[in-house]
């Protein structure tokens, strides 16, 4: 098996520095909704120069590079074991090369391990086997800002009024959303799972924040309940930074997983403004990135 | 309209800010965050822990710094580590509320003027911010590149043993851009926030 460390540190590098195409638009769609001269219109233009530097200078978006996400597909005959080395040796020199910051602590200790690495859960790698014949490693670096204020809710859910239903996961979403206000770095993406038990509910709800901004999705009932809480959520006017204003959500994407039929968990993971996401695809010799 | 301080920052500045106020601030200043906090608590607030180590010599050499000056909650991405050439490449706010529990204890240990990041903070600091007086000054989160242009020097560093991000950083700025969102008046942008959608929410979920 070839070695990819150097590949797979340059897509760490471009997650790190370079947000994907679809964000970006996003932002700029954003802005122009902001009123010139105000708190939000001037965190969204501080926030669109920012990326404009991160680009040309190649260094991080964000300080709080996060916690790494790799979710690889690999074909037949591919070493997990041996994938796993070279991601974290590609960890490891981006640590060094300053496009991550050191961010594995030890939960007991409180020692910074220096290296981002820690034990077999940091970085965190998801492997599937894949059907064809191409490798794809994608990545997302979610930091602890937009983490923290991630929920996840049992339905029926009272105070809420949420029943076991598509309006029960809009109220659960937006009360989620109210309670982040601007602590996750708004204006953000929402992953949502509904289902699975309380860990795979968590991991498909970043697995859903895997699709692009403009992915359909094709289930027409989600489709619509997507556009619904990101359209309600920016009524909730929180705004960028939560300084108020127009835009509080910038996407929503959802994905049902089965259950017990004792559980119903709802599972919100909110992902930040800097929504670094890339992937990488190798067939052949040939490497790509997008 | 754009005002610039410098630290230290007299009182008088400092009560004259208002929510809203685009600030741009120059001089030390140290960074700090959870590690930090619950260090200064239980070290030199509730001194439930005993003086370690250099913790005495380190209180001495902030306490001059932070005395008319500011904390920010940053965990920085810092070049030059090996050769300790310190620099500055990524340098946005951390979430201020976890330190809700600790800040105005801190905010009355050292007479802080700013405590700099982003999200804003509860009702204890905003009750210390009227006390002291002091502000809360919002940075941009996520602008990390842009504003650790605004770092010129990194001067020191304390507590290193804290691990990078949660060390303290001796840093001196220029035109370093924030946001009053918390005044010594007893106003809250983030209060307001929080109403205010909450009654959107209200309707939306009925």
């Amino acid at each position: 098996m070839r070695d990819l460390t150097p590949q797979l540190l340059e897509l760490i590098r471009l997650a790190s520095t370079n947000p994907p195409p679809d964000v970006e638009t996003s932002l700029r769609e954003a802005f122009a909704k902001e009123a010139p001269g105000t708190a939000a219109y001037n965190a969204l233009d501080t926030i669109l120069k920012n990326v404009e530097m991160t680009r040309r200078n190649s260094t991080p978006i964000c300080q709080d590079t996060g916690t790494p996400l790799f979710f690889v597909r690999y074909p037949e005959g591919y070493s997990p074991r041996q994938l796993r080395e070279q991601i974290r040796a590609a960890v490891m020199d981006a640590t060094k090369k300053t496009y991550l910051r050191p961010n594995a602590v030890d939960s007991l200790n409180g020692k910074n391990t220096g290296t981002n690495l820690g034990d077999q859960y940091f970085p965190t790698i998801h492997f599937e086997e894949a059907e064809n014949d191409s490798l794809t490693v994608e990545l997302i670096l979610k930091g602890g800002g937009c983490e923290n204020v991630g929920a996840q809710y049992s339905l029926p859910d009272n105070q809420l009024n949420a029943g076991r239903d598509l309006e029960g996961v809009r109220k659960t979403a937006l009360d989620a959303v109210w309670r982040a206000q601007g602590e996750g770095c708004a204006p953000g993406f929402l992953g949502i799972a509904i289902g699975g038990d309380r860990g795979s509910s968590y991991i498909a709800s970043k697995e859903a924040l895997l699709s692009k901004v403009g992915d359909q999705n094709p289930v027409p009932d989600l489709a619509e309940l997507e556009q619904t809480i990101t359209d309600q959520a920016n009524q909730l006017g929180i705004g960028p930074m939560g300084f108020s204003g127009q835009t509080t959500v910038l996407g929503t994407k959802i994905t049902t997983t089965h259950r017990l039929p004792a559980s119903f968990f709802v599972t919100v993971s909110y992902m930040c403004w800097a929504y670094r996401r890339r992937k990488m695809t190798v067939a052949g010799d040939q490497v790509t990135y997008e | 309209m754009t005002i610039k301080l410098n630290f230290p920052i007299s009182d008088q500045d400092i009560r004259s800010l208002n929510v809203g106020d685009s600030v741009l601030l120059s001089g030390v200043m140290i960074t700090g965050r959870d590690s930090v906090h619950k260090w200064l608590e239980d070290t030199f607030v509730k001194k439930t822990r005993q003086p370690q180590a250099d913790d005495l010599q380190v209180f001495e050499a902030i306490q001059p710094i932070l005395n008319g000056g500011a904390i920010y909650h940053c965990g920085p991405v810092v070049g030059g580590l090996d050769d300790r050439q310190y620099r500055f490449v990524a340098a946005g706010p951390t979430t201020s509320i976890r330190e809700e529990p600790y800040q105005g204890d801190v905010m009355r240990l050292f007479n802080l003027k700013g405590v700099i990041g982003k999200g804003g903070m509860g009702p204890l600091t905003l009750k210390a911010c009227q006390d002291v007086p002091g502000v809360y000054f919002h940075a941009i989160g996520g602008a990390a590149s842009l504003i650790a242009q605004t770092v010129k020097q990194v001067l020191g560093v304390h507590k290193l043993e804290f691990g990078v991000p949660e060390a303290m950083w001796v840093i001196q700025v220029e035109d370093f851009p924030v946001v009053v969102t918390m005044d010594a008046k007893g106003n809250s942008l983030h209060s307001v926030v929080r109403e205010q959608s909450r009654q959107v929410l209200d309707q939306l979920i009925g």
